[in-house]
């Protein structure tokens, strides 16, 4: 059997033969990562299958068109991108999340496709995805020891990215990583909570120093330290990378590795029940998602994908996508009364110049205020925000930006913290969502206890992107083995929010 | 019909051998040679058999270089910190010098070298020699326990990038002497973070092929690091020097240098 598919794979060698020169520039590798292995093994029947039927379509389309009366009518509509028919796993939310778990669920298979993992994502422009309109940072000032352990691995990953992710005859990947640190400041009433929180840092092996105002003011000596009172400041593994390329390196290598990208929106599943009875009698219904019906852009068609595991990773959207299970839409008192409280919360970013700035040390730097900034590139720009306070959170309709915001909440804070700033120009501004958890902005990891096939990646609250890497990893541990082992998320999971106990990290910005 | 054909598989044959090479896999060297420039990533694109063989030979040599580059964890334990970093770098080809001499140590015979260090059991080590070699991350991890560090040379190193600029924190209060010169890998986004060093006093940063803006960044460095000497780039240097030969640092140097005009980029929607 191995020895007839290493002939069969060799035969591609006669089959390139008839194909055209490709330019020598160009890498070649990018004709295949598109498609999975899977498809590969007809290779060997026929030469070249795929360009030879395509170019045969379309004649064929063009023949069908010109006999028909002349409209723009399509015979034969293009589906790029269909869903297969069957998946063993199905992620909703083709995010930094979703590409995640699906790489990983990849690199734990025992043997090359041995699952089939789909992932479907509505919009490939990724206009919306929190992923490519986030900050791109990655820091271990956390309080929980689950959030600095993530972020350590995500580091650590990001370090070795080109072992991970890399093809062999492409330039290495760079993720343009800022190892510039955070500079959390606290001021006389934050102060302990801060020390606090860097106790639990040092224990998880983060280089965290702590400094004083005399010391902060030595150090950087553009910064206002009035109403400082400590200052805590991460030495290694934080700082600030590029989301896009490590959206799109997770995303060609697990797509290289036989990962099936599907373009549309899964918007409702079809569910199998089993009712069980407990020992005071209750009835318990345990629904079961047996197909993901998914609906291609421009069409009112649903394509059915039969699954046997589904994971939300539909960042903030994966209220909704719960919601098509049947959690949260139960009688009041029952377990499927509770949802996923996973909501989109607009968060603004501005990008201002003001040459005047701080250097080229300049950390990523949280104020006393939750008011936060960074250095972007050499030319004295930098960026920042600050989150609204909830009666300020704006409608979440569009992604406008309001101006106001920046000259009202924003400025004042930074240029009383940094002098400089007084005189600077806004040159640009975006908006995207959080994938806000609005019970303890911490993430969801898990297996629902009633649809026990749906598992959930969501609700980061604005810690995903650096978290993706660790989650994907063990939530791929939690589904193939049933259980974590690189980091215990245990207390991430749904039960948490049955029982009503939320775990709260107090560094949120 | 056959001849064409022969020809044409001729013709891309030939390509084979004329066009140069591009990437390399780990090396940053662009000439890798026509073996690893071409021929390798043809076959790799169209054989998985070779696809397999040769990302098992990158993932042994990755393996190989974390090797060399462990910890002295024995010695380390028996003889001290100072010890331990100096028998790392005597393997690695390098040299070291012990408070109180004026000349470097380089015996590279492992049994020789082995016997005379003994002798300097409990002197702080102050210099290390790491140029040429292949200290990684890693390899940075048997250093950063040194107390009394004050010169060190990377340079031309090819693994040392800006993860391991990142660690040198360490030695914030000892460290005099630093030289990153021709390490292909360092950019300015690592170069940022030696503002830790406060006792800095002269930082070799010269012929670094993946810096752009080199004067804008020798202006920024200084400005970071008034106490210190910045040598290696002129203030003039800008765009114009670009490297003549394709690296494979190229395509990201141009990036950059775009991201450095046009301030960012495509994340903003308009
Ligand atoms: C302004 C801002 C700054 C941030 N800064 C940081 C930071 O500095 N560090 C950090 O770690 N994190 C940061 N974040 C948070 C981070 O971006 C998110 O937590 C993370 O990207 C979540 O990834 P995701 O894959 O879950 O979501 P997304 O990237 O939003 O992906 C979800 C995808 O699912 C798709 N989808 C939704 N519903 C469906 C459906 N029914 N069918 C098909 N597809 C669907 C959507 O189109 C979307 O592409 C920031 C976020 C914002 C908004």
């Amino acid at each position: 059997m191995r020895g007839g598919v290493m002939f069969g794979r060799l035969r591609p060698l006669v089959a390139a033969a008839g194909r055209p020169l490709a330019n020598p520039v160009e890498p070649r590798r990018q004709f295949r990562t598109g498609e999975s292995r899977q498809r590969d093994r007809f290779r060997g029947y026929e030469p070249r299958g795929s360009w030879d039927f395509g170019k045969e379509m379309a004649e064929f389309r063009k023949k069908l068109k010109e006999a028909l009366p002349g409209s723009d009518w399509n015979p034969l509509g293009i589906s790029k991108d269909l869903p297969p028919e069957w998946a063993d796993i199905v992620i909703v939310g083709g995010g930094i999340i979703g590409w995640s778990v699906a790489f990983w669920l990849k690199m734990k298979e025992s043997q090359r496709n041995a699952i089939r993992v789909v992932v479907v994502e509505r919009d490939l422009q990724y206009t919306k995805a929190s992923t490519v309109l986030s900050v791109g940072g990655i820091r271990q000032q956390f309080s929980l020891p689950e959030n600095i352990k993530m972020s350590q691995f995500s580091a650590e990953f990001l370090r070795s990215i080109n072992d991970y992710l890399g093809f062999f005859n492409e330039p290495p990947i760079d993720v343009q990583f800022n190892p510039m640190g955070y500079l959390f400041l606290a001021s006389e009433d934050g102060a302990a909570v801060l020390e606090e929180n860097v106790k639990i840092q040092r224990a998880e092996a983060a280089e965290v120093s702590l400094l004083s105002p005399a010391q902060l003011q030595k150090k950087f000596p553009w910064l206002n330290t009035d109403g400082v009172a400590l200052a805590s400041y991460g030495l290694e593994n934080e700082g600030w990378f590029d989301p896009w390329t490590l959206l799109n390196a997770l995303r060609r290598k697990a797509m290289s590795m036989g990962v099936f990208q599907s373009l549309g929106e899964v918007m409702s599943f079809h569910c199998s029940s089993t009712e069980m009875v407990t020992e005071d009698g209750e009835l318990i219904n345990f629904p079961r998602i047996m197909v993901a019906n998914v609906q291609m852009p421009d069409s009112i068609e649903y394509s059915p994908i039969k699954c046997s595991i589904v994971v939300n990773a539909a960042g903030a959207w994966s209220g909704r996508v719960a919601e098509m299970a049947g959690i949260g839409t139960g009688p009041p008192g029952s377990l499927e009364e509770i949802r996923l409280p996973v909501e989109p919360k607009k968060r603004y970013v501005y990008v201002w110049n003001c040459p005047e700035g701080p250097g080229l040390e300049t950390p990523m730097l949280i104020d006393t205020t939750g008011a936060y900034f960074r250095r972007e590139g050499l030319g004295g720009n930098y960026l920042g925000s600050i989150s609204p306070t909830e009666d300020e959170e704006p409608d979440i309709q569009d992604l406008e930006v309001d101006h106001e915001f920046f000259q009202e909440k924003v400025w004042p804070k930074l240029a009383h913290r940094v002098p400089a700033f007084e005189s600077l120009k806004v040159k640009s501004s975006w908006a995207g969502y959080y994938d806000y958890n609005t019970f303890d902005q911490n993430p969801v990891i898990g297996a629902h206890p009633l649809v026990g096939n749906l598992y959930f990646a969501s609700g980061f609250s604005g810690h995903g992107l650096q978290h993706s890497l660790a989650v994907g990893k063990c939530i791929t541990e939690l589904i193939l083995e049933g259980e974590y082992k690189t980091i215990d998320l245990g207390r991430f999971s749904f039960d948490r929010l049955i029982k009503g106990e939320q775990i709260l990290e107090k560094n949120i910005i | 019909m056959a001849a064409p054909m022969a020809l044409r598989r001729g013709g891309r044959l030939l390509s084979l051998l004329r066009a140069c090479p591009r990437y390399s896999s780990r090396s940053s060297r662009p000439a890798a040679g026509l073996l690893k420039g071409r021929i390798l990533p043809y076959l790799y694109d169209r054989f998985y058999d070779m696809e397999a063989f040769i990302d098992f030979g990158t993932k042994l040599t990755g393996w190989n270089l974390e090797r060399k580059n462990t910890h002295y964890l024995r010695i380390q334990e028996k003889y001290g910190d100072d010890l331990a970093a100096a028998v790392f770098a005597l393997m690695l080809k390098g040299g070291v010098r012990f408070r109180g001499q004026t000349e470097w140590y380089r015996e590279h015979n492992r049994k020789r070298f082995c016997v005379d260090l003994v002798n300097y059991q409990g002197v702080p080590l102050e210099a290390a020699d790491f140029s040429g070699s292949i200290i990684s991350y890693e390899g940075l991890g048997s250093l950063v326990n040194l107390k009394a560090l004050k010169h060190l040379d990377l340079s031309r190193c090819p693994n040392v990038d800006d993860w391991c600029l990142s660690r040198l924190h360490v030695f914030g209060e000892t460290l005099e002497e630093l030289s990153l010169a021709g390490c292909p890998r360092v950019t300015e986004r690592g170069l940022g973070c030696l503002h830790h060093l406060e006792s800095l006093r002269r930082l070799d940063v010269s012929d670094l092929p993946s810096v752009p803006c080199k004067g804008l960044v020798r202006i920024l460095l200084e400005e970071m690091l008034p106490q210190c000497e910045v040598v290696g780039i002129r203030y003039d240097e800008d765009e114009l020097t670009l490297p003549i030969e394709p690296d494979v640092h190229q395509g990201q140097t141009e990036l950059l240098r775009e991201a450095a005009r046009v301030q960012k980029t495509r994340e903003i929607p308009a």
